[in-house]
């Protein structure tokens, strides 16, 4: 900035806008008060004088005031955090329950009935087995199997959290989440920009916006990824439901699921707030500065338009992006898993490359190898793992070859295909903390770059959340291994 | 929507649910016949105006309204944090609207204040419409004030009728209107009450028809009252078409970075001929 400056007074000659600006900088130092000071000041005598000559308010006592009881008892320090993750594990636990049943209808309608059909019409008109098997067997299978996987949960979950949004929920969250994020060393807006993140991390980043400060800015940056945003949220639910779920009775199945994604998606907040501290303490060190949060009234959400603008706006745009990344991956991974070389597919040899590293940190070599095509979105994960451990198991019985993203009937089909592929306890639930903790998607990667317009923060913010995941999940294998094994 | 809104003593809007009756159409008042919602589609305009705010006050919901867009709106500060763009027709004329974030003030150095002041500024808006919560009106004032510092060309959208109206708080617009300068309009925008009276007062600003008297600051400090008359006239003679010099001055003895840069690079230059020209365009058009 200085350099600049100089540069550009040498060029200049004493012209006028010199003169202005020599003599404001004299004038300045003759007033000897307080400009700002003395502006605000009269703004707010004008402001008070204007608003006390236009508004009458209500005489007498003031009536029972049913929104600030409400916000004592939301805000309050005893049931702020219960009642937060009472409403969270709620939310979940409707869209596991409400999930279920749809997501079987859609994977009955697109999986088995669409796909055999779309697959006698392509051998009718006498495609060859190579054209058949990329477009039906890889592209048409991979769609489908997000649209079934993801569909129903977000079209239930995204109305349930934006009518939270609108009765004027959320600011009360970041209320309580206040003073932690204080304490960290970090911006109290910074919850704001992290609830953000929940629906989409890089919304979330660009949310960052509201917090004036450049450091605090970018600890909200670099920690907005330890929000599980709309790619992993199906993960988490069904991982869970199928690990966790299962361990109850199944009267009691949809409260543990739901338990188990809350307690991940709190490990997350969590580690915004570790890392916030961490961060605070080290690159970016300083005081965090105050702000005035305004908590809104709260207002009857608009029943109709929300669910308009969170199904046609969210679930459509989440989805859309979903299969558009799902299609040219479910042409790659049919492509890996034919192509042989000598007598294994490209992709065995992949997998056998990447399981012991992966078997160290409890997971597996499809899980790794999933999330590297899943770079470019979160949403493929599931379908790749599930089509990657039926090629690598060689499952007899589901689906029909190599590298064909199978045909599974019944909800439960996805466990049986994840046990036959030597998945445990274990593995499920690193695979839930390796959700929430690894890279970002391109997009937010991209975003972060956008708004920082710095690859050392940039590149900061993907290695933190990877080097932790793995460090997490491989000290988890390593204890769970002692304990149960 | 079948019930009336009362927002003043006598003064009563007609709920706009109601579809309007076709010999309204070429009426300029109260009709949304004459409003045509362009959503982005904005390649030809004749007027800008800008959508400025307090956080939380909903401008997006205004802004939906006008352009038929569905901006995602949300029930909490700072929603917007980027600047959005929609367009609509209204009396023969095409209207680009923009969507500031929403700021308590433009004075301080955060982003989203930067963004909502510069386009005010150097936007130059044909009108600024200031949405403000007709329950918090002394707070909200602040940011009008502000405003009408920087512009002439202002409309207050005096909005949550509905809720000041629930909490029995009673808000005189014509005494508001009066001692602002500018119109004011009762709305409840997420009903789209007040939005065909907003429209047509937009209209008559931009065009020229109501000329605004905006309110300005009276400062006590007879020290900084003569800096300000003092530089004023400097920045006068430099850019004579500028209409808002005494607030220039007022940012230069602040301090303000932003604009000692636009002063040295000749930026405020720019924006004074802009000026001059939209006020020819004015002047030629009556």
């Amino acid at each position: 900035m200085k350099k600049g400056l100089k540069k550009e007074q040498s060029t200049t000659t004493a012209s006028s806008k010199e003169s202005i600006l020599s003599s404001a900088n004299t004038l300045r130092w003759e007033i000897g008060e307080h400009v700002h000071d003395s502006l605000i000041e009269s703004i707010y005598a004008d402001a008070n004088q204007i608003a006390s000559r236009a508004v009458t308010l209500p005489a007498g006592k003031p009536r029972f005031d049913f929104d600030k009881k409400l916000d004592t008892l939301i805000t309050s320090r005893w049931f702020g955090f219960p009642l937060m993750f009472l409403l969270l594990a709620f939310v979940f636990w409707l869209t596991v329950e409400g999930a279920n049943i749809p997501s079987a209808l859609i994977a009955s309608l697109l999986v088995d009935t669409i796909h055999p059909w779309l697959r006698s019409v392509f051998v009718l008109i006498g495609s060859p087995w190579w054209l058949t098997g990329v477009l039906v067997d890889g592209v048409w299978l991979a769609m489908a199997w997000v649209i079934s996987v993801m569909l129903p949960p977000m079209a239930i979950f995204f109305p349930l959290f934006t009518l939270l949004e609108d009765f004027g929920y959320l600011p009360r969250g970041a209320f309580n989440m206040d003073s932690l994020f204080r304490r960290a060393g970090a911006h109290g807006k910074q919850s704001l920009s992290m609830t953000m993140g929940f629906g989409c991390n890089a919304a979330g980043v660009v949310a960052t916006r509201i917090i004036d400060s450049p450091r605090e800015r970018l600890i909200a940056i670099i920690t907005n990824n330890f929000s599980l945003c709309n790619g992993r949220w199906p993960t988490q639910i069904l991982i869970a439901s199928i690990f966790f779920g299962t361990l109850a009775p199944p009267a009691l199945a949809g409260f543990i699921t739901a338990g188990a994604v809350v307690g991940v998606a709190t490990l997350g907040i969590f580690f915004t707030l570790v890392v916030s501290w961490g961060l605070s303490r080290t690159l970016l060190k300083g005081e965090a500065s105050s702000f005035s949060l305004e908590l809104p009234p709260y207002r009857p959400p608009q029943l109709w338009q929300t669910l308009y603008t969170s199904l046609i706006d969210r679930t459509a745009i989440v989805l859309w992006r979903a299969i558009v990344f799902a299609a040219p991956a479910g042409a790659v991974i049919w492509l890996v898993s034919n192509i042989h070389i000598g007598t294994m597919s490209i992709a065995e040899h992949f997998i056998n490359l990447s399981n012991p590293f992966g078997i160290l940190l409890g997971l597996n070599g499809v899980i790794i190898i999933a999330y590297i095509i899943a770079i470019p979105a979160n949403e493929i994960v599931i379908p790749t793992v599930l089509m990657m451990t039926v090629l690598s198991t060689k499952l007899s019985g589901i689906g029909s070859g190599a590298g064909v993203m199978f045909e599974l009937n019944e909800a439960t089909a996805v466990a049986d295909v994840l046990r036959a592929g030597g998945w445990t306890m274990l593995t499920g639930l690193n695979l839930m903390l390796f959700s929430l903790l690894h890279n970002p998607c391109s997009t937010t990667i991209y975003t972060i770059y956008k708004e920082t317009k710095s690859v050392k923060w940039t590149a900061l913010a993907t290695i933190i959340p990877t080097i932790m995941g793995i460090v997490i999940c491989f000290l988890v294998a390593q204890i769970y291994r002692l304990l149960f094994v | 929507m079948q019930n009336h809104h009362k927002f003043t003593e006598g003064e009563e809007i007609n709920s706009m649910s109601q579809t309007p009756n076709e010999n309204c159409d070429d009426c300029p008042v109260h009709n949304l016949g004459n409003l045509t919602k362009l959503g982005i589609n904005m390649s030809q305009f004749d007027f800008v105006v800008a959508l400025a705010g307090n956080p939380n006050t909903g401008k997006s919901t205004v802004f939906n309204a006008l352009t038929g867009l569905r901006q995602h709106t949300g029930n909490w500060p700072g929603k917007t944090v980027t600047r959005a763009e929609g367009g609509f027709v209204y009396g023969n004329k095409r209207f680009k609207l923009v969507d500031l974030p929403g700021t308590y003030s433009l004075l301080s150095t955060s982003t989203d204040e930067e963004v909502a002041r510069d386009f005010i500024l150097f936007g130059q808006p044909d009108v600024t419409v200031i949405v403000v919560d007709a329950t918090r009106l002394e707070r909200n004032l602040n940011l009008v004030l502000q405003v009408l510092e920087i512009t002439d060309r202002a409309v207050v959208c005096l909005n949550l009728m509905d809720e000041a109206q629930r909490h029995n708080i009673k808000v005189d617009t014509r005494r508001l209107a009066k001692d602002l300068g500018v119109p004011v309009v009762a709305a409840a925008a997420r009903q789209e009450e007040g939005i065909p009276e907003l429209l047509k007062n937009v209209y008559d600003v931009a065009s020229g028809a109501y000329l605004c008297r905006p309110h300005r600051l009276e400062r006590t400090a007879p020290r900084l009252e003569k800096a300000i008359s003092v530089l004023s006239g400097k920045i006068k003679k430099e850019f004579p078409l500028l209409p808002n010099t005494r607030w220039i001055a007022l940012r230069l003895l602040d301090g303000d970075q932003k604009i000692i840069d636009a002063v040295k690079s000749g930026e405020l230059g720019n924006l004074s001929a802009k000026s001059a020209a939209i006020r020819a365009a004015r002047e030629t058009t009556k």
